[in-house]
């Protein structure tokens, strides 16, 4: 029971917080891409891949307390970051083992920003697609970004650094 | 003539309490509708369990992807057709996305996704780039047309108005769902003026908007929205079966993994397992095929697998409490094990369920929302968000609601046996306990 629940505030609380519902977003996308056992269903949305079921968890964990969403003011736009609360950490403490069988997964995602943490959920979304055919893709539903090919290059090694 | 233009000698029409008639002049789009697959959606209910709450609700996917497509076919012959923002050459590609949209869903999807961790959506794409009747007819066209079909369906086509036709906040999808489930279901909310959205739906740079002067019948879309999630989606006893229908699904799974012998094997299921199926498996199933294993399953050996086919099957569904889980997980750790000392599975008789939903929303920049807000297009050119203008759409937008219930057996509870703890099982329940 409330075991789905449970993996966001492990793996937020992993994290030491996430700054960035997209960022979020993508993370999650990203290790489950990794064969990590979250169950929230994706569909591809304005960012990329986008979870409405990971979207209402997390909402439902801040109105259950075990989350704080608090507003950034970034200047020009904002942020939302979530950390986790004590009785959020009480509550990972009861609902028991982590899904994360290394926690630097979570550091090393949490450590990218937002824009490259969609385009590289956004090859892995792709990733039926030789790589080729990946870019070409990516172009198509990210154009306005304008991603360089050593962003692009980087995406994939990273994701060759997951996998491994 | 190419296929991609071919005519039917004489127009094919579909009776439909929707839409009154559908209306079929493309070869393809007649092929397509014939073809083993499309003809499969006759077997998948639109509603899955809400048949055991509105029992008028036994339409099914065939019904619904019809009624998108003429809606598609509508704004597309008859809205969209010869303004020069709109494309003429995406009709076929954008009428076969809406034919084809939910092709790949199974029986009572939502809970056999969950059980067997398969999307629906890709079982979709599979059907549209696999060796299929489908895949044939859309090949037909082109080499590139399956693929072209599929990416309008995944939201990754280039053509970002074709997309929004079949999937956004104002989308031939919802507006056919939202009649059809209301027609279906003998519910009064669902209704709305759709014949004006389509008359003031126009096609601008990359989205759909709608003219300012259908405003208000695009309010009574969102309120008609609010009011069928609900009412009829996230009906509680619907949901109560729903819960059921995936116990008996995960029991099957668990039994057949520990060697139990069945007297009736699960045989359609076993690839699903194990997770070794393949399209041809997962084509081969409907809701008749799993209607006759659970009526079959009443019979087996399992206590647990027998009488959660016998509530499915004859509706003795699971009673259900509201609860809080930000307050009472500790308690529902505490009622698990009291449920165990009485001799009751919580694993499969003691379910928390929560389901919610954001009725409207809009980007606002910089705070990463995904959902595309509508655009109303003013007199004097300009486009402005929707819930900017209407008072009614800006009182529910960005506003998630979030519905908790516990579901579990009231009669196994006040059956005479181990009294003690079912008395005290009941008054957490029923109490405040929880």
């Amino acid at each position: 029971m409330l075991q789905e629940h449970a993996k966001i505030v492990d793996f937020i609380a992993t994290a030491e917080g996430v700054t960035g519902r997209k960022k979020l977003q993508k993370m999650i996308y990203i290790m489950k891409k990794m064969d990590l056992p979250f169950q929230e269903k994706y569909e591809f949305h304005i960012y990329g891949p986008y979870s409405e079921e990971l979207t209402a968890r997390v909402h439902e964990l801040c109105d259950m307390g075990f989350l704080t969403e608090a507003l950034e003011d970034k200047g020009s736009y904002v942020q939302y970051k979530y950390t986790v609360t004590e009785e959020g950490m009480e509550f990972r403490k009861v609902l028991g083992k982590s899904v994360l069988d290394n926690p630097s997964t979570a550091e090393k995602l949490n450590a990218r920003s937002g824009r490259f943490l969609e385009l590289t959920a956004t090859l892995l979304y792709f990733d039926n697609l030789n790589r080729q055919e990946q870019i070409d893709k990516l172009h198509v539903v990210k154009g306005k970004l304008n991603f360089t090919a050593e962003e692009i290059d980087e995406a994939f090694a990273f994701i060759e650094g997951l996998r491994s | 003539m190419s296929y991609a233009t071919q005519k039917l000698a004489e127009e094919k029409v579909f009776k439909d309490p929707v839409h009154r008639y559908i209306h079929v002049r493309d070869q393809v789009i007649w092929d397509l509708i014939n073809s083993r697959e499309v003809q499969r959606l006759r077997r998948i209910k639109q509603l899955g369990t809400s048949y055991l709450v509105f029992h008028g609700a036994e339409h099914s996917r065939f019904n619904h992807s019809l009624g998108v497509y003429e809606i598609v076919r509508r704004i597309s012959d008859d809205i969209f057709h010869g303004r020069p923002e709109w494309d003429e050459s995406e009709r076929l590609v954008v009428l076969c996305a809406a034919l084809l949209h939910d092709l790949g869903h199974g029986p009572f999807s939502h809970s056999f996704e969950k059980v067997f961790s398969v999307d629906h959506e890709e079982f979709t794409r599979e059907i549209l780039l696999g060796d299929t009747e489908v895949n044939e007819i859309l090949l037909k066209v082109s080499a590139e047309f399956p693929k072209k079909v599929a990416e309008v369906i995944a939201k990754t086509y280039s053509n970002k108005q074709v997309v929004s036709l079949i999937s956004s906040q104002i989308d031939a999808d919802r507006m056919d769902y939202l009649q059809r489930d209301a027609y279906y279901t003998g519910v009064s909310y669902g209704h709305f003026d759709m014949e004006r959205i389509l008359r003031v739906m126009r096609p601008l740079d990359d989205q759909v908007v709608i003219k300012s002067s259908g405003m208000h019948a695009v309010e009574d879309y969102i309120m008609s929205r609010y009011q069928m999630y609900w009412q009829v989606y996230f009906h509680p006893v619907a949901r109560s079966a729903e819960v059921i229908l995936r116990k008996i699904l995960q029991r099957a799974k668990e039994l057949s993994e520990s060697g139990y012998k069945f007297e009736q094997p699960p045989t359609h299921f076993l690839a699903f397992f194990d997770r070794s199926f393949t399209l041809k498996e997962y084509l081969a199933l409907d809701e008749g095929v799993l209607m006759t294993y659970f009526q079959l399953w009443m019979t087996e050996r399992d206590p647990i697998l027998s009488d959660l086919c016998d509530r499915f099957v004859n509706r003795r569904l699971f009673q259900y409490v509201d609860f809080d889980p930000g307050k009472d997980y500790k308690k529902l750790g505490e009622l698990a094990q009291l449920f165990h000392s009485a001799g009751i599975d919580p694993e499969y008789y003691l379910i928390d369920d929560s389901t919610s939903d954001l009725p409207y929303d809009f980007y606002r920049p910089g705070e990463e929302e995904e959902r595309l807000p509508i655009h109303l297009l003013m007199p004097n050119g300009d486009i402005k968000e929707l819930s900017r203008l209407s008072q009614i759409v800006d009182a529910i937008s960005g506003k998630r609601r979030t519905d908790y219930k516990l579901y579990f057996p009231a009669e196994l509870l006040i059956d005479g046996k181990k009294t003690a703890i079912k008395q005290q099982i009941l008054e957490m329940l029923r109490e405040g306990g929880l």
